[in-house]
């Protein structure tokens, strides 16, 4: 049978081994590959998953794609406990080790440098919820007498329901600057889709900060400090995760060529 | 399928975060190298609105045209004055058929009598 190189990580060489039961994409235990100093971390998975056309339809299947999503991140998990990998996109895949050397030679430099802006950091998301109930405006609290009292009823309810709102922002503002100032960079991602991340409340916050992780115990105390704060917001934090939001900064980098080709706007690019 | 036990990790619920959380990192964030197997993540179909979504983020989402946040009242402050502004205009046309059916009737009224 062929397989293919899935690779999931590129780090500097680490002393630890790696968990002994981990298993990666496909259910295969992944391997350290060495070359210039830097250690790809490589599993084999089969042709009939990854190759080209094979590929682009086990991607439509939302229940693979979970489960190759997981194991990806099992890895870079279990690896994040040892060194400070630097994660590669989902279905990153070459046809052989050969393949792989050669894409660790032409991008030493970038791989170095990041990994020394990154050593020793680790990521942590930090999402706010807000549970507001939306405004009922067909059941007003008692009967309105007039028309008059109708509005007034009606201009109180939007008027306390804006002020939920805003308070939701304010502290998601407050507590973001807060963070970023403890953190060393931080990212805004997109609020979370409840079908998806299958949580209740509106995400009015979701972010993500780079830590160092002699620092994270600080900055863990000031999350869990932020959330008793205001009833009604509740803050949620996930990590530490690898540095997953801080590693492929366009910023830092001039656009790799035959990348773009084909790649949609923004490809590479973050929010800020 | 199993995920690997990690070193005690008492933020993450139920063993890991949960699915957006993980797939908006190994899809959209990381370092991205063209393999020898060319797919680009974003133009799978499964990944069209909902879940692209939830994976891009804000700036890329936007220039994607997808901006529902901004005219989701919840979200966005625009979109509830926007909401205020459409209920305002509900209302007064509510009163204007209230008004004129006031009228038909007092007229109605007056050719009755």
């Amino acid at each position: 049978m062929t397989g293919l190189r899935y690779v999931y990580a590129v780090c500097r060489p680490f002393g630890a081994p790696l968990q002994a039961q981990l298993t990666g994409v496909g259910g295969a235990p992944p391997a350290l590959l060495h070359h210039h100093g830097l250690v790809a971390v490589v599993s084999t998975v089969p042709e009939a998953d990854f190759a080209e056309d094979a590929l682009r339809a086990r991607l439509e299947d939302l229940d693979w794609l979970t489960a190759t999503a997981r194991a990806h991140q099992g890895v870079i998990d279990a690896l994040t406990t040892v060194t400070t990998p630097l994660p590669l996109r989902l279905a990153t895949v070459f046809r052989d080790d050969s393949g792989v050397r050669t894409m660790i030679e032409a991008r030493e430099d970038e791989f170095r440098r990041t990994l020394d802006r990154l050593e020793g950091r680790v990521e942590w998301g930090v999402k706010v919820y807000a549970d507001i109930a939306p405004a009922q405006p067909e059941r007003p609290a008692a009967k309105p007498a007039s028309g008059r009292d109708y509005l007034r009823q009606r201009r109180a309810q939007t008027r306390s329901h804006e002020n939920m709102w805003q308070k939701a922002e304010e502290f998601a503002d407050r507590l973001h600057r807060l963070l970023s100032e403890r953190g060393e960079d931080s990212r805004l991602h997109a609020p979370q889709n409840p079908a998806l991340s299958g949580v209740s409340g509106r995400n009015v916050l979701n972010a993500a900060y780079l830590v160092p992780r002699a620092h994270s115990e600080e900055f863990v105390e000031i999350v869990d400090r932020a959330k008793d704060e205001t009833p009604g917001l509740r803050v949620e934090l996930t990590g530490p995760w690898a540095p997953y939001s801080f590693a492929g900064d366009a910023g830092a980098q001039a656009p790799r060529e035959g990348e773009r080709e084909g790649a949609r706007e923004g490809e590479g690019g973050e929010g800020t | 399928m199993t995920t690997p036990s990690r070193l005690p990790e008492p933020y993450a619920q139920g063993g890991g975060a949960n699915l957006a959380d993980i797939l908006e990192r190994v899809l959209d964030k990381g370092i991205v190298i063209a393999g020898d197997i060319r797919i680009n993540l974003l133009d799978i179909e499964l990944l069209t609105v909902k879940l692209r979504l939830i994976v891009a983020s804000v700036d890329k989402a936007k220039e994607m045209g997808i901006d529902w946040w901004e005219t989701d009242p919840a979200l966005s402050s625009s979109a509830r004055r926007d909401e205020l502004a459409r209920e305002n205009a509900e209302l007064r046309e509510r009163l204007a058929r209230l008004e004129e059916l006031e009228l038909g009737t007092g007229r109605a009224h007056r050719e009755e009598t």
